[in-house]
């Protein structure tokens, strides 16, 4: 890994966290969400967390917000550990970081105008007079474009995608730097959903933010995010540029992603690897298989796969991976040019 | 000219809410043919599954209303059958696969019971003399949906399988006897990607094989595109362009298509368009012309007078645009 520097706004290391769910004759029973994730996002730019249901990328943005505390590791925001739950985040940091979620139906309070929901971060940060509160909320709503008029309604009476517009106004109500964004249109159609990424790109530059993008639609990360981490049972397979990312997916696991993707241009159908099809299942977080723990499913299974945990290799600077595949290429000490020979046979 | 199996001709349907009556479908036309893949695409809130359940006439009945329209299966028309028909067209013909397996299936019953269930009503085997016969039956459609274990599974509980097994089961439940026609209401669609592209292989290789007609109805384009052989698109209640998928991506001609098309995000990149502006009309009160016409972005004085019809620009290339009459 990288040594740390200054344009980091974000660093996790080794972050672990473990639910406990029961015990047996063996002992306490834990799902293992997050169990080893090294990450870090730089100022301004979108990460993409990509991964399927139960991998563990919504715990990861949970505990980057606060709201569960890390079992092992630590999280660092510009330089300070901030690896504790929110009550006990002190305000100025708890402002900086904001999070908008995947249900904006369940994320605001039908019984609250919207007025009531925008006022309440303005509260906690800031102590305004009611008139410059107000000129501030409008101000919020213009940027995510709202008309004025909507502090009076209620979020039972407008739109999806108007919903979620509120959310994202609200999480830039106290100016923070970081925002993590888990799945915010997943629910929503294609069409909303397109309005909705625009804002937020706009918004990034307009307000120097940095995204946290947690989804599971690689597609739009393609548009979007600056680098993508692919994240399987907990543990990370794949970090990369986005450019690079489709050109060349090393994990099997990201080929088989994105040749499941359902396309429609001719041009994308020549990115999907074409020799690798989807099988199996995600596995049970409480009692990962043993080894890699993709490889149940991987069509290019050696005997150590299930044996030895595989380690994090810097294939291409900035492009790691977590494959045995690699590992055997690397201790060769192959040339470039070699091992890329023998990575288009493995296609 | 291939047999017509399904035609759904000017369908309108009514749901009665507290203000008045929500026009949902206005003038629906819908054609499948005996053997074909045909794909129903379109937002939330368009009308999908209210087509997708007038077809069996499993629609509520009192609140929903049928003001004008024909539903030919066969030739015949399912809007005058009596209840025995119907009924025989449920379990003898028609095969539904829903969008949430989870809710699909009854938690309280086993795997093997409710599969029993479906193999009992289309067959109309006596329960206690074909016993046998209904387990070998049920573990023969388990197997054509590559489950492992069939024989185990059937004496499992829903709750025990992954989302991805009680799709497989609710697929084996579909094509357990012989049908004419399935009809897939976003079959993949809260499964997650990889377990989605399985799930549409699995149901692709089952069509081509029994040679029965798919009605898929998806939101995501790809899907669409991958599965079908023919696509309708829908707009809030209408049917808006409707073309054989490869024309379709290739040469969309109505602007919500092309809207539509321009919002999904690619794999190659090239950035995400601005959307459509607006937001689907109000079902009391739609607009009285195109029901588009308000988010269009090449409007004309006519397109608010009086709906457009469907227009023929090429050979299955449907239109209802007034662009296109010109």
């Amino acid at each position: 890994m990288k040594p740390a520097t200054n344009n980091e706004i974000l660093k996790i290391e080794k972050l672990k966290k473990y639910f406990h769910i029961g015990k047996d004759k063996k002992g306490p029973i834990y799902v293992r969400a997050v169990d080893g994730v090294d990450l870090n996002i730089k100022y301004g730019e979108t990460l993409g967390l990509v991964g399927e249901s139960g991998s563990g990328k919504s715990t990861i943005a949970y505990t980057v917000v606060g709201m569960y505390r890390p079992t092992a590791g630590q999280i660092l925001f510009k330089g300070k550990n901030i690896g504790m739950e929110a009550s006990r985040r002190p305000l100025s940091l708890k402002k900086e970081i904001q999070i908008v979620f995947q249900d904006p139906g369940s994320s605001l309070n039908p019984r609250q105008t919207i007025e009531q929901i925008l006022a309440l971060p303005f509260r906690i940060h800031t102590q305004m007079p009611k008139r410059q509160l107000r000129e501030k909320m409008v101000e919020l709503l213009q940027k995510v474009e709202l008309s004025p008029d909507f502090l009076y309604k209620s979020p039972l009476s407008i739109s999806g995608g108007q919903k979620q517009m509120v959310a994202i106004a609200r999480a830039l109500a106290s100016n923070p730097s970081l925002i993590v964004l888990d799945e915010p249109t997943s629910s929503l159609d294609v069409s909303v959903q397109a309005k909705i990424i625009n804002k937020l790109m706009d918004l990034q530059k307009e307000m120097h933010l940095t995204y946290l993008f947690v989804t599971h639609d690689l597609c739009l990360m393609r548009n979007i995010a600056s680098r993508i981490t692919i994240i399987y049972l907990g543990k990370i397979c794949e970090v990369a540029d986005a450019a690079i990312f489709f050109e060349k997916p090393l994990h099997p696991y990201t080929q088989m992603l994105i040749s499941s993707v359902p396309v429609i241009t001719e041009e994308e159908k020549k990115l999907k690897p074409k020799k690798i099809v989807s099988i199996g299942e995600i596995g049970s977080p409480v009692n990962p298989p043993s080894g890699c723990s993709f490889h149940p499913r991987c069509p290019y299974i050696m005997s150590i796969c299930s044996e030895v945990v595989p380690e994090m290799i810097e294939v291409y600077p900035g492009h790691i991976v977590r494959c045995h595949l690699f590992a055997k290429l690397e201790n060769k000490k192959q040339e470039r040019s070699d091992w890329c020979e023998e990575e288009s046979a493995i296609y | 000219m291939e047999n017509i199996l399904l035609d759904i001709k000017d369908l309108h349907i009514c749901y009665r809410v507290y203000g008045g009556y929500l026009k949902i479908l206005n003038s629906v036309y819908l054609m499948v043919r005996e053997g074909e893949r045909v794909g129903l695409v379109g937002e939330s809130g368009c009308g999908k599954t209210t087509i997708m359940k007038s077809i069996p006439q499993i629609l509520p009945p009192g609140d929903f209303l049928i003001t004008k329209g024909e539903i030919y299966y066969k030739g015949k028309d399912i809007l005058k059958m009596n209840f025995s028909e119907i009924q025989r067209l449920r379990s003898r013909e028609i095969a539904m696969t829903f969008q949430d397996p989870t809710a699909a299936l009854n938690p309280v019953f086993t795997i093997g019971t409710q599969i029993g269930d479906v193999i009992k009503c289309s067959t109309a085997l006596e329960e206690n003399v074909h016993q046998e016969k209904i387990k070998t039956l049920s573990i023969k459609a388990l197997k054509e949906v590559y489950l492992p274990d069939p024989e185990r599974m059937l004496v499992n509980y829903p709750f025990q399988l992954s989302g991805g097994m009680k799709q497989r089961v609710c697929i084996a439940m579909s094509i357990s006897s012989p049908r004419n026609l399935i009809i897939a209401d976003e079959p993949g669609t809260s499964l997650d990607v990889t377990i989605q592209d399985q799930i549409m292989r699995l149901l692709n290789e089952i069509v081509k094989k029994k040679k029965t007609s798919l009605l898929l109805i998806t939101h995501s384009l790809g899907v669409a595109k991958e599965m079908t052989d023919r696509i309708y698109v829908m707009y809030a209640g209408t049917i808006v362009e409707t073309a054989p998928s490869n024309i379709l991506f290739n040469n969309p001609v109505h602007p919500y298509t092309k809207g539509l098309l321009a919002s999904v995000p690619k794999l190659s990149g090239g950035g995400i368009s601005r959307g459509i502006p607006g937001r689907i009309p109000d079902y009391l009160n739609p607009p009285q012309g195109c029901r588009f016409q308000p988010r269009c972005e090449q409007e004309s004085p006519i397109c608010s007078e009086k709906p457009p019809q469907l227009f023929e620009i090429e050979k299955d290339h449907l239109v209802a645009c007034y662009l296109t009459q010109r």
